[in-house]
């Protein structure tokens, strides 16, 4: 996975002393006023960050509204690159992908996961720390080489084929990555393997955290496992699922490594995806204003996700 | 409880199955690799002798000895400099008082949420100009500048999660906030700092685009997914099990480290995601 994104905390939560006692106003102000010496401290991490994401991020802004190839003069256009990304056949397409790769990145891993968490509660599970040590694996390993791996799997002669071969199923088989139709869905797969384990482990750890009265009194209550889910379990996990929402999601619509080790968007346009039109851009295309917009366009996916899932987690806890 | 032993057995079996499924692509490229030179390989083939000749191949043709060390470099930097910083900015969040923290705070938050493709464009144009494309410092610099929202955000839990009264005995024994930070705090949260290291050690080792739009021509400087992303792409090195190999070789240290520090990393990036 790369590196993690998130919501911002709530803005009330961070004045908090540690320990402190809250002694009066007025007493806290007399007593110890500010400590301009923090701005010292603050000092390194903010050069690093303003220099490399904030100024970048200014600058990425002002390149969406120019046309420029990277060498010669750039000149503004306005908006027109952001009505390229809307109208343009190609990008249009490359958005569209994200949209499946959500479904396979988000959607199937927590539905899998919660299927699986659901059954986990009602018996003791021996080895669960192996379990999940195990499945955490595809989380950790560099995109790069699950790109290899899958590129493996899914060849010509390689073990899926095999397998379907095996089984009678050779009508079925066929290069994956190389099929208009199933190309898509074949590295969404690959998305799926990836986010399964942080999704599985973070719903472990939450449903760990329910008190076992819940589920005795479900029994009581004479609940079946599914009511015993949907009644429990479910709400409980409600706080892991918008963590777990806002993680995949991001991951799915940043999806770089995997397409461009294993199909570079092919065949024909049809594991196109913006990051990589975004390099493009720069490399190939050289329509660098173009490939800053697509970047903007990205942005305002993520903080729309964000915005969506910190607002769906506070009016949970107005409810609650 | 009363556990029923047909659910039992159904549960044990999915957790079987989802285990053999999430190990199973990493293990089909190990019985790839060991495959001997020039054998026909295909699906199941469970290799008949074991040799190691195709990491050597992988070794020798796609210069991977070169790779680990940048990688290494790279990362060994991105780490120590981020995680100092983050010690550093997170210390005063957490404990000083003083004007526009909470606006600052979100600034710097707001980090988490900037996805880093849109930013390469402007990095590689800005490193062009500075001539530090194909250099280390194109992607250390950028690293450590999208670690520390994430490192502040984790070592300000951490400090807070001290008792206030430490700090307030050391700071009415006349202890200035430095050595409060470096002789009390920082000797007692180190299982945090810990955590954040090994995390941030794995997003740069693994971290593949900066690498390719940064430092895409000096092979010295390339970094271990770089040079696999090259070495796959080659078409001369066509033969699956090489470049499987040549997988395994990336993979391994981030292996080692997940085998040693197991328990850091599923607690720390699922701490993380919740956190962020």
């Amino acid at each position: 996975m790369s590196r993690p994104t998130g919501k911002p905390s709530l803005p009330s939560d961070s004045v908090s002393v540690p320990g402190a006692r809250r002694p009066s106003r007025f007493g806290r102000r007399t007593l110890r006023g500010p400590q301009p010496v923090a701005f010292l401290y603050l000092l390194p991490a903010f050069a690093f960050f303003t220099a490399f994401a904030l100024v970048p991020l200014v600058q990425t802004f002002i390149l969406s509204l120019h046309e420029w190839n990277g060498i010669t003069d750039r000149t503004f256009i306005g908006l027109d690159n952001y009505a390229s990304v809307f109208t343009d056949a190609k990008i249009r397409e490359a958005l569209q992908h994200s949209l499946v790769l959500i479904f396979f990145y988000a959607v199937l891993p927590i539905s899998l996961a919660l299927l699986i968490v659901g059954l986990m509660v009602r018996v003791r599970v021996r080895g669960q720390a192996w379990f999940r040590a195990v499945l955490f694996v595809p989380t950790i390993l560099p995109l790069t080489v699950v790109a290899v791996a899958w590129r493996w799997i899914y060849a010509p002669d390689g073990p899926l084929n095999r397998g379907l071969d095996l089984i009678g199923l050779d009508a079925v088989s066929r290069a994956w990555l190389g099929d208009f139709t199933f190309a898509l869905p074949s590295l969404g797969l690959v998305g799926t393997w990836v986010t399964f384990g942080l999704v599985f482990v973070l719903f472990v750890a939450g449903v760990q955290k329910i008190p076992n009265d819940l589920y005795e009194a479900a029994k009581i209550d004479g609940a079946n496992p599914f009511r015993e889910f949907l009644a429990v379990t479910l709400p409980a996990l409600r706080g892991e699922i918008t963590v777990a929402l806002v993680v995949t999601i991001t991951a799915a619509l940043r999806n770089f490594d995997v397409v461009f080790v294993t199909t570079r968007g092919g065949p024909g346009t049809s594991t196109e995806v913006p990051s990589v039109f975004i390099y493009r851009s720069v490399f190939q295309t050289r329509e660098v204003g173009l490939g800053a917009a697509i970047g903007v366009v990205l942005m305002i996916e993520l903080l729309l996700v964000n915005v969506a899932v910190l607002w769906y987690r506070r009016r949970g806890e107005d409810v609650s | 409880m009363i556990e029923s032993p047909i659910e039992r057995r159904t549960i044990h079996l999915v957790l079987i199955g989802a285990s053999f499924v999430a190990l199973y692509p990493l293990v089909s490229i190990v019985l790839l690799a060991l495959n001997p030179p020039g054998e026909r390989v295909s699906g199941f083939t469970i290799p008949s002798s074991v040799s190691f000749e195709n990491f050597a191949t992988a070794w020798e043709r796609g210069g991977f000895g070169q790779a680990l060390l940048s990688s290494l470099i790279v990362a060994t930097s991105v780490v120590v400099a981020s995680v100092v910083c983050s010690i550093l900015s997170g210390y005063a969040f957490a404990t000083l008082r003083f004007p526009l923290k909470n606006g600052l705070f979100i600034i710097l938050l707001a980090g988490l949420m900037l996805p880093y493709e849109a930013l390469i464009i402007p990095l590689f144009f800005g490193f062009r100009d500075l001539g530090l494309i194909d250099s280390w410092w194109a992607l250390i610099l950028p690293q450590i500048g999208f670690s520390v929202s994430f490192g502040t955000f984790w070592m300000r839990t951490a400090f807070e999660s001290q008792q206030g009264s430490i700090v307030e005995a050391a700071t009415i024994d006349g202890a200035t906030s430095w050595d409060v930070l470096w002789r009390v705090l920082v000797p007692i949260i180190k299982p945090a700092t810990l955590s954040l290291s090994a995390l941030l050690f794995l997003f740069a080792w693994n971290d593949f685009l900066l690498a390719l739009v940064l430092v895409p021509q000096n092979e010295s400087a390339q970094t271990a997914p770089l040079a696999l992303s090259f070495f796959a792409g080659q078409r001369r090195n066509a033969d699956p099990a090489v470049i499987a190999a040549a997988a395994l070789i990336v993979a391994i240290p981030v292996l080692v480290m997940y085998v040693l520090l197991q328990r850091r990393f599923t607690q720390g990036m699922t701490a993380g995601a919740e956190k962020g």
